[in-house]
């Protein structure tokens, strides 16, 4: 699917109205969804995809001699190349289909780690990653002796960069850091840390899950080694990622799982190993999530990311102000560089009471420790409650937001 | 459940702000800790019993949300004094009104604890008002810990 020439002058309630879940009601109210950062909306598009995929090409992929098989094979293996073009990869060798942004990260903790990791080696990690980007590296430390370093911030959720030179240290073997914070929302300079890593000839992790869909991402101009990031956080279905790595690594790198599609020949006295990717997509994939996904990124490109970037700061400024008038209302994570995602708590009031509240009145955000309990911790705060944007929100959003947030504080007497 | 102020009544908002018998218990001979992995919530039961088989005190700590913290509070207020039988066939009524189990027409106990009875409808809530009873109930057992998934998982039919 090429851009559209009328896509760029399309406005934004116009986009808007491709997402038909938004034009529904929740308990009696219009729905206002802030919690993209825990799974985009999908547009009419990706729908559209997913039911052309199963009415007309449904098969298995990479092995079939049957004509279904084949254009199953070709739409799946079309996306891999969508891939490639959005993060700029060098190569399709590169793109590995995955379950997700968790199960990428997986497979580099275990896979990497399993070959590269010793006894006193050491992860160095981000005091803001989420569980996803914790715990696989303390299973595998576990595992093989090493251990983890942590790189720390500040109040505001931002890294302490300064730190960052004493903490690669000789027996450093790998950077694991988040491109966005889906707890703060911090945008972190991953350019620089992947450079002061390199200086040292340490490979960098990048966790893009937040970052994919609400920014254009460069893995050669990053110099990235490794990027994972999910489908369903760019507009897609759930159950499909990717982990982009670069081929100096992957080629040293034991497979993860085991199976079909990984497989070039095998016997009793031993297995020959597909070459990249498919040395690391063991069995049937998600197939038409994966279709699904290549309609996402197809509808992301031709609305432009730089377009959808400009719009979500936009109205994450305009969310940030309003809240920040509030009182009793305090902003966390106030990073001077952030990404769709506003971090709050109201005095008095427990994040899950305003989750619930604000549920009631059809709008929909999260309220917990965002699976990144660390930073919780670090912040002093036991949870927050976080209204996370798209491109699809809109002013009338906000202000339902805002709105709620008053009927919190009515209602709680603060 | 749309109208929240059904939920959030006065006796659960107070129950927030000033919540009985807080703190560590003197003497305590029945500990356990329970929280909720999923949100966060975390509290500890103190009890103490007596020969006779009768919580003669009961507090908490932790945090959580209002409903929580409410529920932990009426809780201790309702437990103190009661049998370990009493005590135990209480918990059993609050959790069976909280899963929908319970009709509330017919004889109970709960008395004023139907206050929560709007968060059966509240699904991904029933499992905050339920922590500290699951917490009370562990403490009576004998167990140290608990928590809301895993085989004390509510929904979990045993």
């Amino acid at each position: 699917m090429s851009a559209q020439p009328t896509a760029l002058s399309r406005s934004w309630d116009e986009v808007r109205a491709d997402f038909p879940i938004l034009a529904q009601s929740i308990n009696g109210h219009p729905l206002a969804y802030l919690d993209t950062a825990a799974s985009a909306q999908m547009p009419q598009q990706v729908i559209d995809r997913l039911v052309w995929y199963h009415s007309t090409l449904h098969s298995n992929v990479h092995r079939g001699v049957h004509t279904l098989s084949q254009r199953a094979t070709q739409a799946f293996e079309d996306v891999r190349l969508k891939v490639k073009q959005l993060l700029n990869a060098p190569s399709l060798k590169e793109c590995i289909f995955t379950g997700g942004t968790t199960d990428a990260i997986n497979l580099v903790a275990h896979s990497f780690g399993k070959t590269f990791l010793k006894e006193g080696d050491r992860v160095l990690l981000s005091a803001l990653e989420h569980h996803a980007n914790i715990v696989p590296w303390q299973r595998i430390c576990e595992e093989v002796g090493a251990s983890i370093d942590v790189i720390p911030i500040n109040d505001r959720g931002e890294l302490l960069l300064d730190e960052l030179d004493a903490l690669l240290t000789d027996r450093t073997r790998i950077v694991g850091v988040n491109h966005v914070s889906n707890a703060l929302g911090t945008v972190n300079p991953i350019e620089e840390i992947i450079a002061r890593a390199h200086a040292r000839d340490i490979p960098v992790l990048i966790d893009g899950a937040q970052a994919v869909a609400h920014m254009k991402v460069d893995v050669q101009a990053l110099d990235a080694d490794f990027y994972a990031f999910s489908s369903h956080k760019l507009c897609g279905p759930t159950g499909i990622g990717i982990l982009y790595g670069k081929e100096r690594w992957l080629e040293k790198m034991q497979p993860y799982r085991s199976g079909g599609d990984m497989i070039l020949s095998v016997s009793w006295e031993g297995t020959t190993y597909n070459g990249l990717p498919h040395k690391f997509e063991a069995g049937t994939p998600s197939i038409a999530a994966g279709v699904g996904m290549g309609a996402a990124i197809d509808y992301l490109q031709e609305l432009g990311l730089e377009r959808i970037a400009a719009r979500e700061a936009e109205l994450l400024e305009k969310a940030t102000e309003r809240l920040a008038q509030i009182p009793g209302v305090r902003l966390i994570g106030t990073s001077e560089h952030k990404a769709s995602v506003l971090s709050f708590d109201i005095e008095g009031v427990h994040p899950h009471d305003i989750g619930s509240i604000l549920d009631s009145e059809g709008v929909a955000i999260r309220a917990g420790h965002h699976c990144a309990q660390p930073v919780m911790t670090r912040l002093g705060v036991p949870a927050t409650a976080r209204a996370s944007f798209a491109f699809y929100n809109d002013d009338q959003d906000i202000d339902r937001l805002v709105a709620g947030i008053y009927s919190v504080k009515e209602i709680f007497g603060v | 459940m749309s109208d929240m102020r059904a939920l959030y009544q006065e006796v659960i908002l107070d129950h927030n702000r000033k919540p009985r018998n807080f703190g560590p218990l003197d003497g305590a001979n029945r500990v356990a800790q329970g929280t909720n992995p999923l949100c966060g919530d975390n509290y500890t039961i103190y009890a103490r019993v007596n020969d006779d088989d009768i919580v003669e005190a009961v507090s908490f700590e932790g945090s959580g949300c209002a409903i929580s913290k409410a529920a932990a509070s009426m809780m201790t207020t309702r437990i103190k004094g009661k049998k370990v039988e009493s005590a135990e066939q209480l918990i059993e009524e609050f959790r069976a009104m909280l899963t929908g189990e319970l009709d509330l027409q017919a004889d109970h106990s709960l008395g004023h604890l139907t206050v929560f009875e709007g968060v059966a409808q509240l699904p991904q809530r029933v499992k905050c008002a339920v922590l500290p009873w699951h917490a009370m109930h562990a403490a009576l057992e004998g167990d140290e810990e608990t928590s809301t998934e895993g085989d004390s998982d509510i929904w979990s039919k045993e």
